[in-house]
């Protein structure tokens, strides 16, 4: 399975995405720059954290025009996994391929810390190695995290079961202790914490690991027949 | 054109307007015999910028002269964009330390924001990936409405540009203290990763070649910055505003990257180095002076971002996230390639020129001609008057301070919500420390630990200085910053490496504050002659004061440790119930500057505590053996506060509990800040092997299941018994109730 790491000018957290899935999972992965205009070599899309054109205007705003997220788009629709970290799901909001809006913290502040998380759905193709109800620590590094959606939204991501984690502690204000959503389709994950920034225990937890190993354990189960 | 509106050469002279600029009549004079004639308004803006303190630290250079330099691993000294030392496999670490008080003093956000943003260029542009931030920073007391306005804006520049840029902003110090109040000190330092084939310098080789300005235009932001940055700090500072600079992080994260790229891919490129104090002034200078050519540069090609911009601005502006490249002649495009790729403006503006001058034109003029060496080195060198103050002999001769305590527990309540003991949690948590995944040791410990990625090696750094040791004795005072330093990076497991110094001083014009420089200077060179960790550079910061009062003398000491096996981390909090306690070090009564005497009496008086260099070497040699020889499980140096502040520490961080038995003067031995002490956890089937190793270590207790505290004294009698929540409350909660707390 191969992955690319998309960069924004102001993309900061790419290297870390690219080494959790190349040394982490010892999968192939490859940094893939913003006016790029073909993902079709591609099986899985990774959106990291940073501050994509300095954050200017909104976070994620200026990043959605970018010449590489109409492939973005592309390659969402045609299923393949498609995970947004941080200022990754700020852009996947601004693109709209998952819904809602990010606030800022209700603190006003930047807030870097561990965050126990809940796993609210382990039955998408990002959280098929955790169980149900588990409690994760993995880090969270924002300045605007406050997830917002309307009620009749909410509604239909409880429905749907797009809530894939939950803030245990909410840190940030977030409706419904929101700290992960899907699409309704269940390949575009967007989340706040950034599960590259636990793969390893000499930085404090490996509960992030998962996550990328059950993307890999999902694409293989729909590839077995092809390959 | 506005030239016209300049002052000419003889309203210079005759006006003295040559004084507004900082320069002094004898120093006028000086210019005029070198240049041979009189320098126009451009001219002398050129020579007061270059003169100033901040960039010939021509007051601070005698007492510059006393540090230990060399070193085995020293790669590259003083003199550069930022110090060079060795840590084997063909790489080295690169790191330094710079202060941006006085802006922060009037706009503090964006005068931390720019502090980081400048340290940061100074790495990269030694071609090095810069991999950890860290900070010192001193406030007034947490009490009026201004200081906390100057605590929370600084915390938030120096995280709002670290943020973004994606530079983990790993340790630090924050003290508070009322000498501080008007002149908070704002200090940052980075830590950056390099092989040695990539290592360059700022030297303009090469007749012919062409001088590349890269980065964001210049505007009239920051002028005389450099001039602002060495002068005393009044009422009528807040009129200097505009000599504070706009940080873009942004800007700087696409330049870090373009030039890293250029500095990795491109040979075309012979020198580089960052537009900072004194902007396109110094970098030009500096280069060409270095490399003994000239340079010269069309100010019309300079990218700007205002109408009208006259050469004197341009030459002084501080604009932000802007280098200056020497490229070979003929292969411009090729280095502009890297900056077209990041969408930067890269533009040839000038040359390499025999002559080893510094000429500008304009508008098709020459708007200033001048030797290179006479900017760069040829400032005059002052050696200051200096005299011992008053206060020192009557402090040195004043009756040792003796607490009256009613409660011990009480006590040790209090101090560990001193703003400047408590936890540092309210500040750290807005820097994200975790970025780039190498933190192995976050924020809160004795040192940041920072891994080395496809390596067993990690790198531990720390800041430290206890100016108030440093106020009543600078030699003693100076010795404990470099000890203390040291202590940090050896509990953490690693091997102390070298010094990057921020000398933080009062007006250097005033003999009781030159001594207190010379003094510390010698305390500062002793422990680092005999803790084998040279000085590789850094930065002076003097006329910290407000309105004719100096702050206390304060030289931070930034400090780098290789950690040889990440096996060998060690963090400070107590590990496994069972473990054995062993506290190494003899504790005697000495609150000289303690925070127990601070926090009892309002003030400080006395002698500083007493350090024996020797026992200090020896014993850090003795707990890196034992850490390394896989003995320890947990390690704290004993600092503000005593030994009951440091068991506080470790069982808070840890979640376990301590019993412990002291024995001594009880106030000394639970409150007094004798040096050279640490606190560590040693597994019981290790007790046997690690005395042998340690030998002066005593067993002073055990880790427990039970969370909370107990300390004892002999025959069983409490002295200390805290609750968990009892030392939490105390602790964590100290800063962000002082925060929110209306006077």
């Amino acid at each position: 399975m191969k992955f690319a790491v998309i960069v924004f000018p102001g993309s900061n957290c790419d290297t870390d995405m690219y080494h959790a899935v190349a040394d982490g999972l010892g999968m192939e992965a490859e940094y893939v720059w913003h006016t790029e205009s073909d993902l079709s070599r591609f099986d899985g899309i990774l959106l990291p954290g940073g501050f994509s054109y300095g954050d200017y205007l909104r976070t994620g705003a200026i990043a959605r025009f970018a010449n590489v997220m109409d492939e973005v788009v592309k390659a969402a629709n045609e299923g393949k996994p498609v995970l947004g970290v941080c200022n990754g799901f700020q852009i996947l909001l601004e693109a709209g391929l998952l819904p809602g809006a990010m606030r800022r913290n209700e603190s006003l502040k930047f807030i870097c810390q561990p965050e126990p998380l809940v796993v609210e759905n382990s039955g998408t193709m990002f959280t098929n190695g955790y169980e149900k109800g588990e409690i994760i620590t993995i880090p969270i590094a924002h300045g605007e995290g406050n997830y917002f959606c309307d009620e009749e939204t909410l509604q239909q991501l409880e429905e749907n079961k797009q809530i894939v984690f939950r803030y245990n502690n909410n840190p940030n204000g977030s409706v419904a202790d929101i700290a992960g959503i899907t699409n309704k389709a269940g390949n575009v994950l967007g989340m706040m914490p950034h599960p590259e920034r636990a793969v390893d225990e000499l930085l404090g937890s490996a509960d992030g690991l998962k996550l990328f190993q059950s993307i890999v354990k999902s694409w293989r189960e729909s590839h077995v027949i092809s390959s | 054109m506005l030239s016209h509106l300049e002052p000419t050469d003889i309203q210079i002279k005759e006006q003295r307007l040559y004084r507004e600029m900082g320069l002094s009549d004898s120093e006028f004079e000086l210019i005029q015999s070198i240049i041979g004639r009189l320098p126009n308004w451009t001219e002398t803006g050129l020579f007061s910028v270059m003169w100033s303190e901040h960039c010939s630290y021509k007051n601070s250079k005698p007492v510059l002269r006393k540090f230990p330099v060399d070193g085995k691993h020293v790669l590259q000294g003083p003199g550069e964009g930022a110090g060079i030392v060795d840590i084997g496999d063909g790489q080295a670490v690169v790191f330094k330390i710079e202060s941006h008080n006085h802006p922060s003093a009037i706009e503090p956000y964006q005068g931390a924001a720019t502090g980081v943003g400048g340290i940061i260029r100074d790495v990269f542009s030694m071609g090095a990936r810069p991999i950890a931030l860290l900070n010192s920073l001193r406030f007034g007391e947490l009490e009026s409405e201004r200081v906390k306005y100057l605590f929370e804006q600084v915390v938030a520049g120096i995280a709002g540009y670290g943020n973004c840029i994606g530079i983990p902003t790993v340790g630090g110090e924050v003290q508070f203290d009322a000498s501080y109040e008007g002149n908070p000190l704002v200090n940052a330092m980075c830590v950056g990763l390099i092989d040695h084939k990539d290592i360059k310098k700022g030297q303009a080789h090469g007749i012919g070649n062409s001088v590349m300005y890269v980065g964001a235009k210049t505007g009239r932001d920051g002028i005389h910055g450099a001039t602002f940055a060495s002068e005393e700090l009044t009422d009528a500072s807040e009129e200097k505003r505009p000599a504070v600079q706009v940080g873009d992080p942004f800007m700087e994260k696409l330049l870090m990257e373009a030039c890293l790229e250029v500095i990795q891919g491109c040979d075309a490129l012979v020198g580089i180095q960052d537009m900072g104090a004194a902007g396109l002034t110094s970098s030009s200078a500096e280069m060409a002076s270095k490399a003994g050519v000239g340079i010269e540069m069309n100010l019309d090609l300079v990218p700007q971002r205002e109408k009208d911009m006259t050469a004197y601005e341009m030459m002084l502006s501080e604009s932000q996230e802007r280098m200056l490249l020497v490229v070979e002649k003929g292969r411009e495009h090729e280095a502009a390639a890297y900056f077209e790729k990041w969408d930067l403006d890269a533009v040839t503006i000038g040359s390499v020129i025999e002559e080893k001058v510094l000429r500008l034109l304009h508008h098709g003029d020459v708007v200033a001609e001048l030797p290179v060496d006479a900017l760069a080195e040829d400032a005059p060198v002052y050696n200051k008057p200096s005299s011992e103050p008053a206060y020192y002999s009557e402090f040195q001769s004043e009756a040792p301070f003796v607490p009256a305590l009613d409660s011990f527990k009480e006590t040790l309540l209090q101090l560990l919500s001193q703003p400047t003991i408590a936890s540092k949690e309210w500040v750290f948590s807005q820097y994200d420390y975790m970025v780039r995944t190498n933190t192995a040791v976050a924020p809160g410990s004795d040192a940041a630990v920072v891994r080395i990625r496809g390596t067993e090696k990690a790198l531990a750094m720390t800041t430290d200085c206890n100016s108030r040791y440093l106020y009543l004795d600078p030699e003693v005072g100076g010795k404990i910053a470099v000890a203390e330093a040291a202590r940090n990076l050896v509990c953490s497991g690693a091997k102390p490496l070298a010094v990057t110094d921020c000398l933080n001083f009062g007006n250097p014009e005033k003999p009781e504050i030159f001594w207190q420089l010379e003094k510390a200077a010698d305390g500062m060179s002793a422990a680092c002659r005999q803790l084998e960790t040279p000085v590789i550079g850094g930065n002076v910061s003097l006329y910290n004061e407000t309105n004719g009062v100096a702050v206390y003398p304060t030289p931070v000491i930034g400090m780098v440790g290789l950690i040889e096996n990440l096996e060998h981390i060690t963090t400070q909090q107590f590990k496994n119930a069972g473990d054995l306690i062993y506290l190494a070090g003899e504790s005697k009564p000495e609150f000289g500057g303690s925070e127990l005497q601070k926090m009892q009496t309002g003030r400080i008086s006395g002698k500083a505590p007493e350090l024996d260099l020797d026992v200090e070497w020896k014993r850090q040699a003795q707990l890196l053996e034992a850490i390394q020889k896989g003995l320890v499980e947990s390690a704290h140096d004993v600092a503000e506060g005593g030994a009951a502040v440091a068991l506080a520490e470790c069982v808070m961080k840890g979640n376990v509990g301590a019993s412990v038995v002291l024995e001594g003067d009880e106030a000394g031995v639970l409150f007094g800040e004798s040096q050279s002490r640490f606190l560590i956890t040693v597994k019981p089937e290790h007790a046997e092997q690690f005395e042998k190793v340690m030998s002066d270590a005593v067993q002073i207790g055990f880790v427990r299941q039970e969370l909370g505290l107990a300390i004892d004294g002999p025959e069983g009698r409490e002295l200390v018994k805290c609750s968990h929540e009892e030392l939490e409350k105390a602790w964590r909660g100290a800063i962000p109730c002082l925060l929110t707390s209306k006077v």
